[in-house]
């Protein structure tokens, strides 16, 4: 004991009059391992703390407060006590004391065991002893960290203080100025605000002492060692100013002055702060300022230039409208919604009646910003504007102004859609239906193409209001849709009928059904007559675009499952049709998109299931094997195309990834002994032979059906099995490695990966795995083997297969993909096989068909195999180097971004290097690699300018117009580096671009002409 | 209307912008040598800013297409602009704009020349003289501050 209290002194001793700081650490830790206790400390300090030297005192108060911040947790409430009053003594002593006096008091406040009342006292002493504003730094965030605690653990006690509380506080920080303090103290009036403190007298006190910081102008320090940021200032600041409505009369004049404001940002913050401060306001908060806030907000909107801020101005209008509608009137108050929708009426109605001038839109979107907001704000609204807006439309000649118009009765009728929450109320525009429906009509039956095109937007929305448009506006509404499909040229036009079409067809299907889609199905089945030739062609061409239109709108308009069963039917009879010669490739192709369309948007249900999977899909393979049978003798069918088959693949794949797996399952079966055993029986129109061997026959009309194999298979979700699957893959691995036809051995490797791909783990797998590989190799070694081709294609698919999953099999592959790169006759092909590898096939292997998809399987290989890549390419031959670059470009294209930029530094000599390659495809892909890095440069990039600025610039003389064009992007991009970095380069590259501005291809020059302008306003 | 400035024409009419030239098969042909036309210089000037109004030189009007004539074969430019009330004070700035642009966008070998479209402005020919001395616009060119104002014009917004 006695060497304890020694031990004690000493350290007490060195840390008062040796001033070693490290000592109260150890007395902390050795208090806290209960060595000594609190008051052997206080009696060992007996003599400093007694001692005439302030500073004396002060070092010993100091030891004090740092072993209680460290040891708060094991205090009792006895001694919190004695603590708490020695300390209060102490805050009336000399002021070298006071630091840490509140050191102490703030660890004391953190104390569960805080005896009641202490608090209170605590407040009042510390209040009317220590004018906080002449401390530094650290002791006033000690005086704030205080109040935050004592208002977590004893919010009671302190409301019980009243006004005081709020006074003292409000006395402490007046003045302040460090933002890292200034967050504490927005923190504490937050609290006071929101959870009810007693203001008293002092609202305005407290308002100013915090509002003198609005609005908030800070720009952290470069290397920001504190973390506090604009944002978060001006949040904390804004929760205290909009917290209560206390605070209206004070906030909203200090807005509308601040609204004055030059300062963009500074706009933008008093918008926002209104915005916020109003959802907390009743009506007669806002009543007397309605006026001026009006007429800032109206000046903001009509005369800003900043999209920023016109939006938070409109959003401002739309809290105040929606503040004044919440509000509930007593009979004596007038009602300020009605004051308030006047004055914006009064000023913008008017403009609305200039379609030509600026002000139209801002007015137009200063109502709809009002009309938004509540029913009874839009039921003013609208019923002052739509009648002069019709009016007009009726009186304007000129396309432009009734374009205008409509777009604005358009935005109107969005508008009202947001704020309408009861099913029951009538839609505000029933009193215009007749006449908005004959506006709307009238406009589809102009001839001008953009006036039919917002007409067609206009109609979109007026169905979405609920029970708006009667059966016969929408029977008509059809008509009218109907005949611009079949007669309107114009793209644009078109597009816009069909989204309409779509969008009308989900709400109203019955129309569609009975009307829409007989007559379409009647226009493409008709034939046109051929008189003249000349004027045969054209008429040919009408049609064929007649007939495009048909087959995108019956896509559209099919998301209900009863329009699907009427389109689909109308979609195959073309594909039937197609054999007989009616339509042409281009026209089947399309309506096997449609088909494909509709399978992607149906709901999934067990009707559009069957539909798919009962009647689409084997009518699909009758009529593809149908076309193969007969052979190319004769009257070739479209349905042999490559386009064709490989456009009704995903139709299928599509079906099967997503409608009914059971029904999946069971297409896939039939379609495995379809092409295993030439079993037929399930197709429709069975008239085939019995004798079929679709994975056997050397014809390639009826190999290439394998296509349409990797549809039915491949994308089923992985629950489901595929039967026969080891057969199926034998079959597949003959196949890839001995049929002629190009889509025959590609769709052979493809099915195969696919299935490896989803098989599961085990021997099985890897021995089948083994076994394609020994078959590759022997054929790729054998330089007497005319099947190379085809055993790069298979291997390839099986790398990607094995890559995605992670197999542990890979890397073999691996490594003979980068031995190929040396090999004089494969190497391009391999470095091509890289991009294959990197990127995600549409049709295949992708998440959509249910594939093994780990992820970041890209990173992962680059990271395992950039450095094989870079020493392939140090030990290459001169003329193999190119094939590296190719395969590196490829690899590093395909990264996320994130990727590139850490391994770019790594990579870059070589990627300069590969701009100066001779081979296009390099610098092709290289510089599609490079410009998005160059949007955002990493340090190591910016080192390298010079050698990048040369290198591009050379490249803008490129006999190839894409590496011109692309070459001079990457220029422009770097024109957005930081500017000291380039501006030393700024003359040499204005010069050099003075060429490309005299090329010969147009795209050229345009591109230059943006680089080059861009480059003259660097440095400005 | 208090606080800001007030603007000279405050609501001015708007036009309708023309989309994007469309692409013709031969712009990809690198066979085919596309000559400079009058679409292609109403192209580089059109999107210009106004210097009052969050506006382009189309939009306002300001500048037409029928008002644009190239022979490249000649190496010469002819653009005419309107300004959108007879007073306007920008209309120099505006002149300046059109020419800095072009200068900025065209080989060398190209002649020049902006101007008011007659009879559309106060002090026409005053303006007309000072866009066509070359050494009057070198010099202006030269004020940082002026020179300012004219990148700002000049500066795309955000596409």
């Amino acid at each position: 004991m006695a060497a304890d209290s020694a031990l004690l002194l000493s350290l007490v001793e060195e840390y008062v009059s040796g001033l070693q700081d490290s000592k109260a650490k150890d007395t902390a830790t050795a208090v806290k391992n209960g060595e000594f206790t609190v008051l052997q400390l206080v009696e060992a300090l007996g003599l400093s703390l007694t001692s005439s030297q302030p500073h004396t005192r002060a070092r010993g108060v100091q030891l004090l407060s740092e072993v209680l911040h460290e040891c708060y947790g094991g205090l009792t409430e006895k001694e919190v006590e004695v603590l708490l009053v020695f300390y209060e003594n102490r805050l009336k002593d000399h002021h070298v004391i006071t630091p840490p006096v509140l050191q102490g008091l703030r660890a004391l406040t953190k104390c569960t065991v805080l005896p009641p009342g202490s608090a209170v006292s605590m407040l009042r002493s510390l209040f009317q002893d220590v004018h906080v504003q002449s401390l530094m730094l650290t002791e006033r965030a000690y005086v704030y960290n205080m109040l935050i605690n004592l208002m977590a653990i004893r919010e009671a006690e302190l409301k019980g203080l009243g006004p005081d509380f709020v006074f003292g506080f409000v006395q402490s920080m007046d003045g302040e100025r460090d933002p890292r303090n200034l967050l504490l103290a927005f923190q504490i009036a937050k609290g006071i605000v929101l959870r009810g403190y007693d203001l008293g007298k002092f609202t305005e006190e407290l308002f100013e002492v915090t509002s003198c910081y609005f609005p908030i102008d800070f720009s952290p320090p470069p290397n920001d060692p504190h973390g506090i940021t604009r944002e978060e200032l001006i949040l904390t600041l804004r929760d205290v100013l909009a917290g209560t409505p206390r605070f209206a009369e004070f906030l909203l004049p200090l807005i509308i002055e601040k609204l004055d404001s030059d300062v963009q940002s500074a706009k933008l913050d008093s918008l926002q702060t209104l915005t916020a401060c109003v959802s907390q306001y009743e009506h007669k908060d806002l009543a007397e300022f309605l006026e001026g806030l009006w007429a800032s907000l109206r000046r903001e909107v009509f005369q800003t230039s900043s999209e920023k801020i016109e939006s938070a101005g409109l959003a401002a209008v739309t809290a105040i409208t929606s503040c004044l509608s919440r509000s509930v009137l007593n009979s004596d108050s007038e009602d300020s919604l009605s004051t308030f929708l006047e004055l914006v009426l009064k000023d913008c109605t008017h403009h609305l009646c200039e379609p030509d001038l600026k002000l139209v839109w801002p007015s137009a979107k200063l109502l709809q910003a009002a009309c938004s907001a509540s029913f009874r704000a839009s039921c003013v609204i609208t019923a002052a504007t739509m009648p002069s807006l019709i009016e007009q439309y009726t009186n304007r000649a000129q396309c432009s102004q009734r374009r205008t118009l409509l777009e604005v009765v358009q935005k109107f009728i969005q508008s009202v859609k947001t704020c309408q929450t009861s099913e029951s109320e009538d839609s505000v525009f029933v009193a215009f239906r007749p006449s908005l429906c004959s506006m709307v009509f009238s406009a589809l039956t102009e001839t001008n193409s953009s006036l039919q095109v917002t007409a067609c937007s206009v109609l979109t929305s007026l169905a979405q209001q609920p029970g708006l448009l009667l059966d016969s506006d929408i029977e008509l509404a059809v008509d009218h849709l109907t005949r611009l499909l079949l007669t309107e040229q114009d793209h644009t036009v078109s597009v816009a009928v069909v989204e309409c079409a779509g969008a009308l067809a989900e709400l109203h299907p019955a129309a569609f059904i009975s009307n829409f889609i007989p007559r379409l199905k009647t226009e493409m089945f008709s034939e046109p007559i051929d008189q003249d030739n000349n004027r045969a062609e054209s008429e040919q061409l009408s049609h064929h675009a007649v007939r495009q239109r048909c087959l995108s709108a019956l896509a559209a308009v099919s998301i209900k499952p009863s329009v699907v069963q009427e389109s689909t039917p109308v979609l195959l009879q073309v594909l039937s049709a197609a054999h007989t010669g009616g339509f042409s490739v281009e026209e089947v192709v399309l309506a096997c998109r449609s088909l494909q369309r509709i399978a992607e948007q149906v709901p999934d249900s067990e009707e559009t299931g069957r539909c798919f999977h009962d009647v689409i899909i084997p009518r699909l393979l009758s009529l593809a094997l149908q076309a193969a049978l007969q052979g190319e003798d004769g009257n070739r069918s479209p349905l042999l195309e490559e386009a064709v088959l490989s456009s009704m693949v995903p139709i299928i794949s599509t079906s099967c990834s997503r409608l009914q797996p059971t029904l999946a399952l069971q297409t896939a079966s039939r379609a495995v002994s379809l092409f295993l055993d030439g079993d037929v029986s399930f197709l429709p129109d069975n008239s085939f032979p019995s004798n079929i061997q679709l994975l056997k026959q050397h014809s390639w009309t009826q190999t290439q059906m394998v296509c349409l194999l990797v549809g039915c298979v491949c994308s089923l979700p992985r629950s489901v099995e595929v039967p026969r699957v080891d057969e199926l893959l034998s079959a597949l691995e003959e196949m890839s490695c001995s049929a002629l036809h190009p889509l025959s051995y590609t769709s052979a490797a493809k099915c195969l990966s696919g299935l490896l791909n989803k098989k599961p783990h085990g021997d099985s797998l890897d021995s089948r795995i083994h076994s394609t590989m020994k078959r590759v190799c022997r054929e790729l070694d054998s330089s007497s083997s005319s099947v190379h081709t085809q055993a790069f294609t298979l291997m390839i698919w099986v790398a990607k297969a094995l890559l995605l999953r992670y197999h542990p099999l890979f890397p073999a592959l691996t490594d003979k993909l980068f031995s190929l790169l040396d090999d004089a006759a494969l190497g391009p092909l391999a470095a091509d096989g890289f991009s294959l590898l990197m990127s995600d096939s549409p049709d295949i292997l992708n998440r959509g068909c249910h594939a093994d998809v780990r992820i970041m399987y890209r990173q992962r290989f680059f990271s395992e195999n950039s450095a094989k890549l870079v020493q392939g390419f140090n030990a290459a031959p001169q003329e193999k180097k190119p094939n590296f670059l190719k395969a590196l470009s490829n690899i590093v294209n395909k990264l996320p971004k994130q990727v590139q930029l850490t391994e770019l530094p790594a990579l870059l000599s070589l990627l300069l290097e590969a701009l100066s390659c001779p081979d296009l495809g390099v610098q092709l892909s290289t510089l599609s690699c490079l410009q998005p890095v160059l949007v955002d440069p990493p340090p190591s990039l910016i080192q390298q300018l010079e050698a990048l600025i040369g290198r591009l610039l050379a490249l803008t003389g490129s006999p190839d117009m894409e590496v011109r064009i692309s070459s001079l992007r990457c220029i422009h991009a770097v024109s957005q580096f930081p500017e000291h970095e380039i501006l030393p380069v700024r003359a040499r590259v204005l010069r050099a671009l003075a060429r490309p501005l005299d090329d010969r291809k147009r795209l050229v020059r345009r591109e230059a002409v943006h680089a080059r302008n861009d480059w003259f306003l660097v440095g400005s | 209307m208090s606080g800001g400035t007030t603007l000279e024409n405050a609501n001015p009419v708007i036009f309708q912008r023309s989309g994007e030239r469309l692409l013709a098969d031969t712009d990809a042909d690198e066979d085919v040598h596309d000559p400079i036309d009058d679409r292609e210089i109403f192209d580089l000037i059109r999107s210009i800013n106004d210097p009052e109004h969050p506006l382009s030189l189309e939009e306002l009007n300001v500048l037409e297409q029928v008002r644009v004539k190239v022979n490249d074969a000649e190496s010469s430019v002819d653009v005419q602009f309107t300004p959108t009330i007879p007073h306007c004070s920008m209309a120099t700035l505006i002149g300046l704009s059109i020419k800095v642009k072009l200068l900025r966008s065209l080989p060398e070998r190209f002649k020049i020349d902006v101007s008011i479209t007659p009879g559309t402005h106060a002090s026409e020919e005053a303006v007309n003289k000072q866009l066509a001395d070359k050494e009057r616009v070198a010099a202006a060119l030269e004020n940082s501050s002026l020179l300012e104002v004219v990148n700002q014009c000049l500066t795309n917004k955000s596409t």
